[in-house]
């Protein structure tokens, strides 16, 4: 029944997604950047798509930074707008999907704080959408009480925040635990949320959250080996919304290489193919690109059914890849080292 | 906690019916659930507008919805796609249908009710009473098959617009399907002329 009532809140800004959605990149789109000697070649064959004129008030020479700052720049206009006209529940859901930013955000303040970098050259690299209004704030914690009670306890992560508070000071390694931590109750708030609203939001939204969780205990493992971090802390930072949970995330608890971790993949199906064909070899894809490509293909299946909220979702990971193809091909044709230039990952 | 309160109230109805139920039953007061005395006792005028209201009702409920539904993503689309403006008009005009369908068949019911007086023969009484049950049934009819016709009608819409704005070759494929959604509303006005057809109430209703 929800086809009967989805319409009457969300039905235009579904219909504006999709269009949206539509303005992605083709391949063809795609063909066309790789051909290009320069970057105001580049500006030029984007203005052509749906970006048009976004370059045309900068400066020559262009800058690979610009370009980046400019295309997220556009993608947050057009998810402001529909957060601004969406109602409950599609406005928490639109929420929820800023948080992830909000966390990268934080982090990247309090380490650059750390490093004695000045707050202002600090927010103009923070991502736009998960913006909130203590950022400024930040710079006065060194231990993550002091972080809690003066920042966050106003924010939405206040309840991710219950797991990191200690009195310990700030430091590389308690900075990346906190990350995680927070983004594990994140995922899992997002995934009860969207278990609750039921229907194909949960079809979409689950499998899509549940992908991203065990990708998530998969990178934290691979990237602990030869650290600090024990097992048990490495336990605690496995988010147990996905597959893996719980017989996978005890087993790679346990792991100590990457061929360890190889064999976990083997019992579930989706992950063995992705650990397959992936190798640090030339001409083999890493495991990031796998994990992006398999990302990009259940964006990509959201869209194939009607009146659900994961299109808004699947619509902004999708940027966010697109955002990174263009970077990476702006790269490649700035230093003229055009090897790898075809690493690109194709959308639709 | 909402299928608590559904499942209590429907137990509670249910109980206290079956208990009524039991004690006239077992108290030999079984004649006095008598269907055949509320049938004789209500007049036809009531069966015979409660058919008209439901038929111009119902269709008018399925054709607002329908629009809602289609209108609202016409909208969404029409935004980055903005060819896709006129001709998913056509979705709206079938919606609209199914109410003109109602509305057709509420004025023909009308025109049919007339005045009869009590003391007739039992023939024209009958009749009448026949006439009322006809108008009815005919408004039940085309007021659900109208309301579901301009449903299905929105939900097909809405999918049409957002493929027409993504690749302009799918609308007259998707038409077809709007086509077969509208069509069975059509279906429950033909059945409900047939019902009403030979409906007559007045003096003269017994006569031939």
């Amino acid at each position: 029944m929800e086809s009967l009532t989805f319409n009457i809140d969300n039905g235009y800004l579904e219909g504006l997604v999709r269009g949206f959605k539509c303005g992605i990149l083709k391949r063809d789109d795609y063909t066309n950047l790789v051909q290009c000697e320069t970057l105001e070649d580049l500006k030029l064959h984007l203005q052509s798509t749906d970006y048009s004129n976004f370059l045309a008030n900068e400066p020559s020479p262009l800058q690979v930074s610009t370009i980046d700052d400019k295309l997220k720049e556009k993608m947050v206009i057009e998810f402001q707008h529909m957060r601004n006209h969406a109602v409950e529940p599609l406005s928490t859901f639109l929420d929820y999907i800023t948080y992830s930013y909000m966390i990268d955000n934080i982090i990247l303040l309090i380490t650059g704080t750390l490093h004695q970098r000045s707050i202002s050259e600090l927010i103009t690299k923070c991502h736009p959408l998960g913006s909130f209004e203590q950022m400024e704030a930040i710079h006065v914690a060194s231990t993550p009480a002091e972080l809690y009670n003066a920042v966050l306890v106003d924010t939405p992560l206040a309840p991710y925040f219950i797991d990191c508070i200690s009195e310990q000071d700030l430091d590389e390694m308690n900075i990346e635990i906190i990350r995680n931590t927070l983004y594990k109750a994140y995922i899992e708030d997002f995934y009860k949320f969207c278990e609750e609203t039921g229907g194909a939001t949960a079809d979409v939204m689950c499998e899509a959250l549940s992908f991203e969780a065990d990708r998530r205990a998969f990178i934290i493992t691979i990237n602990s080996f030869g650290t600090e971090l024990t097992k048990d802390d490495r336990a605690k930072l496995y988010p147990r919304c996905g597959r893996l949970h719980p017989d996978g995330l005890a087993a790679l608890a346990r792991a100590d290489d990457y061929e360890q971790v190889r064999a976990v993949s083997e019992y579930y199906a989706e992950y063995k193919l992705l650990f397959e064909g992936s190798g640090t070899n030339p001409g083999e894809k890493t495991l990031e690109d796998k994990f992006f490509e398999y990302e990009v293909k259940l964006m990509v299946n959201g869209f194939m059914q009607q009146f659900h909220y994961g299109v808004f979702y699947a619509y902004v990971k999708l940027k966010e890849q697109e955002c990174r193809n263009i970077i990476w091909i702006a790269e490649c044709v700035a230093q003229q080292h055009r090897t790898k230039i075809d690493s690109y990952i194709p959308i639709f | 906690m909402g299928y608590l309160a559904y499942y209590s109230g429907t137990s509670v109805v249910l109980s206290v019916l079956t208990l009524v139920g039991l004690y006239y039953l077992l108290t030999d007061q079984g004649y006095r659930v008598d269907f055949g005395w509320f049938l004789e006792e209500t007049s036809p005028y009531m069966w015979a507008y409660i058919g008209c209201s439901m038929a111009i009702a119902l269709s008018v409920i399925g054709a607002a919805w329908g629009i809602l539904v289609t209108g609202t993503s016409i909208l969404g689309g029409g935004v980055q796609a903005p060819r896709i403006k006129t001709k998913n008009l056509v979705s709206i005009i079938f919606c609209e249908a199914v109410a003109i369908y109602g509305i057709i068949l509420a004025i023909v019911m009308s025109n049919i009710v007339q005045k009869y007086p009590s003391d007739a023969d039992d023939d024209v009484i009958a009749a009448n009473y026949a006439a009322g049950y006809k108008l009815f049934g005919a408004g039940l009819t085309v007021g659900f098959s109208n309301l579901f016709s301009g449903l299905a009608v929105g939900v097909v819409g809405s999918g049409a617009a957002l493929a027409d704005a993504a690749n302009p070759r799918l609308f007259v494929k998707i038409l077809i399907v709007e086509i077969f959604a509208s069509a069975i509303g059509l279906f429950g006005v033909i059945v409900g002329i047939l019902q009403v057809s030979n409906a007559k109430m007045g003096e003269a209703a017994g006569s031939g």
